[in-house]
């Protein structure tokens, strides 16, 4: 335990290495860009072998380990605040995960943006990231992981917006930060509360005394008729909405794609989407706090619910996107579901193996994408592909395995967690496993499409570029540096899906007996074979000749394609009411400034200038300004050497301002 | 590891002189606002050494340094949201455009 207790002090140096990187970076000339990525890549690499140290050191103990170093970041008066650092199973495979998917997601960028002109600052942007994803693992405190957390928004608005030139990438950055803030309120209120309620933000002690061990004294009345853990709990779930891309907070992920692809991979796929759902793992005895199986606090539902609806929901919206990223986008939300559905039945276990799992080849899918776009010389839509397979073998390998594994055919790691995920749902509530056993199947539909648009049938990118005149350039096969880390990826997004057993037991799950085993696994492999065969139905069995040619579904679904290919009108929902009502309101607020504040100032100016016009007439053009004009002179006079001082320059007053502070000093200490 | 005053004190100082010439050089309206919180970021760094050393016992000190970096956020604020209405009327944040009130 000693040596654990060790480790736990060395925590903080798995963000601190790469914040370190970001800040030599930062002073990088633009021209540096190896020594860029090399500081880059070597952070995350050392990084990724402490996080792998203190991973390896919380395996083989019979109970679950917890070790957590705190130390006091200020004095107030008589009350000391404490911030920590964690060392627990959660923190260990989560930080192993970020640093080792991170590093390779790098190794992959380095080839990515290698043409890019601000490659040096892409990189350092990342460092940055993957410090503040880090700081978010491994702090013990709660107001520590909300700092952390503004931190990977922050990054995640400069990094889509980071070819701001572009205006839609410049509006989807805003979008994406104001949409998470909304949630962030929820979060912040909650931290409040906890505060409140408790007068700590540590998470665990040594000797029991943080917030998370006295959930039991959180049990009185809090709002809404609720004990004060399912508050907080529910504004703290409110954050991870907006993190986590849960509906009604989702419509920021999908924009979000602006970002390089890299990113799309790092950040809104694999770690920090999953942020949303590590905080619920995290604070998760304030979750269940007060309830059972039976009966489940409204936290438990309202996660449990909304859950389950954003896999379903976002699942129907991918099947009808024509943008590689797109698909994958809606596709993460929808499998975000899925884990914030199985941590709302009660699964910490498959809620958290899922996030895993995920994270390896979602980061593979969005990684190929990336191989793709590249090698379609910067074509993102799955029309103008087709027939990759020929030109990029090794591409579409990995991403065929990455896509058998989100589709959840065994033996791929996605069969598993999503398996797992299906049957804790299934105990929980038989409406929620519907909505995501219906979501599987859509989602073996959407991957079988995607695969068969863009490495099936024949290469249709020619069609459209020669009508813009350059040319139909073949596509190629991408560098190693960009299909190694894809390779790496696929290893772990076949094989990982063996260990969830033992990582049930890391976390200190007990072995229990779940009914409907082999009902639910059946209906899901059911569902998943299903949904591919569907998707060859339509696209396999006569791919698309022509980038024009209208989509087989669409002509299946009419209307409502057209719907979810506009993704459920959403954006336009929300444009309609909340933006429109906010402009309303402004237009209101500045037509009262203008008629009625303006309108009361200006007519006491005329009755003013009224009377005043009045006292002219009477006396004042004869009797006073005669003599007066003359005086006036002279003044103008001397005034004007003056006058020319007034440079209208406000440095140059400062200048003086400053000149004479210093001439004052020296008076002062000539004086002393 | 015992940190002497003094030490503070020169960094403050350092701090304030950097912030100055920011503030007096450059000629981007944006630049000029970041040198001037830099040099308020030294004095509340005075004040705080000064408590530490000085006062310790009593927090008001510490208090009055968290109201001074209040203040200074929402001080930016306005300052930035000028810049923005200069930056519309001008289409430039260089200061030395911005001398409609000369004599």
């Amino acid at each position: 335990m000693d040596h654990l207790h060790e480790l736990a002090r060395q925590q903080w140096l798995i963000p601190a290495i790469p914040l370190a990187a970001a800040a030599i970076q930062s002073l990088l000339p633009r021209s540096a860009k190896k020594l860029s990525a090399g500081l880059c890549l070597m952070a995350m690499g050392i990084s990724c072998l402490f996080a792998l140290r203190a991973f390896f050191a919380t395996l083989g103990h019979a109970e679950v380990v917890r070790a957590v170093w705190n130390f006091t970041w200020f004095d107030y008066g008589t009350v000391s605040f404490k911030l920590g650092f964690i060392l627990d199973p959660l923190t260990a495979a989560m930080a192993a995960m970020v640093t080792f998917v991170g590093f390779w997601i790098f190794v992959n960028a380095t080839g990515y943006m290698h043409d890019d002109e601000n490659f040096t600052r892409f990189f350092c942007f990342l460092s940055l990231f993957a410090a503040a994803m880090l700081g978010l693992v491994v702090s013990n405190n709660i107001l520590l992981l909300f700092m952390c957390w503004e931190l990977v928004g922050l990054c995640s608005y400069l990094l889509i917006g980071f070819w701001f030139h572009k205006p839609s990438a410049a509006a989807a950055c805003k979008k994406a930060f104001i949409t998470t803030r909304i949630g962030d309120v929820g979060f912040f209120l909650g931290i409040l509360m906890l505060f409140w309620k408790t007068g700590t933000l540590n998470l665990y002690t040594a000797e029991g005394t943080g917030a998370l061990q006295r959930v039991g004294e959180l049990l009185g009345p809090g709002w809404f008729g609720w004990s004060v853990a399912t508050t907080i709990a529910v504004l703290l779930f409110i954050g991870a909405m907006g993190k986590s891309a849960q509906f009604p907070l989702h419509v920021w992920l999908p924009d979000a794609m602006e970002g390089p692809t890299p990113v799309s991979a790092l950040i809104h796929a694999a770690t920090m989407v999953a942020a949303g759902v590590f905080m619920v793992g995290r604070m998760f005895p304030l979750f269940i706090a007060g309830g059972s199986l039976e009966h489940p606090t409204f936290a438990m539902d309202m996660v449990l619910y909304v859950g389950a609806f954003t896999a379903l929901f976002s699942a129907t919206i991918a099947v009808a996107q024509f943008d590689i990223k797109r698909v994958l986008a809606y596709s993460t939300c929808s499998q975000l579901g899925f884990m914030v559905m199985a941590l709302g039945a009660g699964g910490l276990v498959p809620g958290q193996f899922h996030l895993l799992t995920h994270a390896f080849f979602k980061a593979l899918l969005f990684l190929g994408s990336g191989c793709v776009i590249i090698g379609t010389h910067h074509e993102q839509d799955m029309r103008k592909m087709g027939g990759l397979r020929k030109y990029m073998p090794i591409t579409f390998v990995c991403y065929l395995i990455g896509m058998l594994a989100l589709a959840g055919v065994p033996p791929f790691a996605g069969f598993f967690s999503k398996d797992e995920v299906l049957l804790v749902t299934f105990q929980r509530s038989k409406l929620a496993w519907g909505m995501a056993t219906f979501a599987a199947f859509l989602t073996a539909f959407y991957m079988t499409r995607q695969m068969f648009m863009v490495f099936a049938g024949k290469w249709r990118g020619g069609d459209h570029g020669a009508a813009h005149g350059h040319g139909g350039h073949e596509p190629h096969e991408v560098p190693w540096n960009m299909w190694l880390p894809i390779v790496v990826l696929s290893l772990f997004a076949i094989g990982l899906g063996f260990f969830g057993g033992k990582y049930a037991h890391y976390l200190g799950a007990e072995e229990e007996e779940l009914s409907g085993k082999a009902l639910v696994m059946g209906l899901s492999v059911t569902v998943g074979t299903l949904g591919i065969l569907l998707g060859w139905f339509l696209y396999g069995r006569k791919p698309l000749a022509h980038a024009s040619d209208p989509d087989p579904l669409e002509s299946k679904l009419g209307g409502l394609f057209t719907c979810l290919n506009r993704k459920w009108y959403v954006d336009e929902f929300y444009e309609a009411t909340i933006i429109r009502a906010t402009m309303v309101g402004g237009t209101l607020f500045r037509v009262i400034d203008k008629r009625l504040v303006d309108g009361i100032l200006h007519s006491i100016v005329w009755i003013v200038r009224g009377i005043s016009q009045v006292c002219r007439w009477v006396g004042d053009e004869f009797f006073i300004n005669g003599g007066f004009d003359a005086g006036c002179q002279t003044v103008r006079g001397s005034g004007w050497l003056m006058s020319k001082l007034q440079s209208g320059r406000v440095q140059n007053y400062f200048r003086i301002l400053g000149l004479g502070t210093i001439i004052l000093l020296v008076v002062y200490f000539l004086k002393s | 590891m015992n940190i002497p005053l003094g030490h503070y004190l020169i960094l403050a100082a350092i701090l304030f002189a950097i912030g100055l010439a920011g503030a007096l050089t450059r000629k981007n309206a944006i630049i000029v606002l970041m040198g001037i919180e830099v040099m308020f970021n030294s004095a509340i760094l005075n004040l705080v050494a000064f408590w530490h050393y000085k006062h310790f016992a009593v927090p008001t000190a510490q208090l009055f340094a968290i109201f001074a970096i209040a203040i200074a956020a929402a001080e930016s604020a306005v300052g930035l949201a000028l810049v923005i209405a200069v930056y519309r009327h001008y289409k430039s944040v260089d200061v030395d455009e911005m001398k409609e009130l000369k004599g």
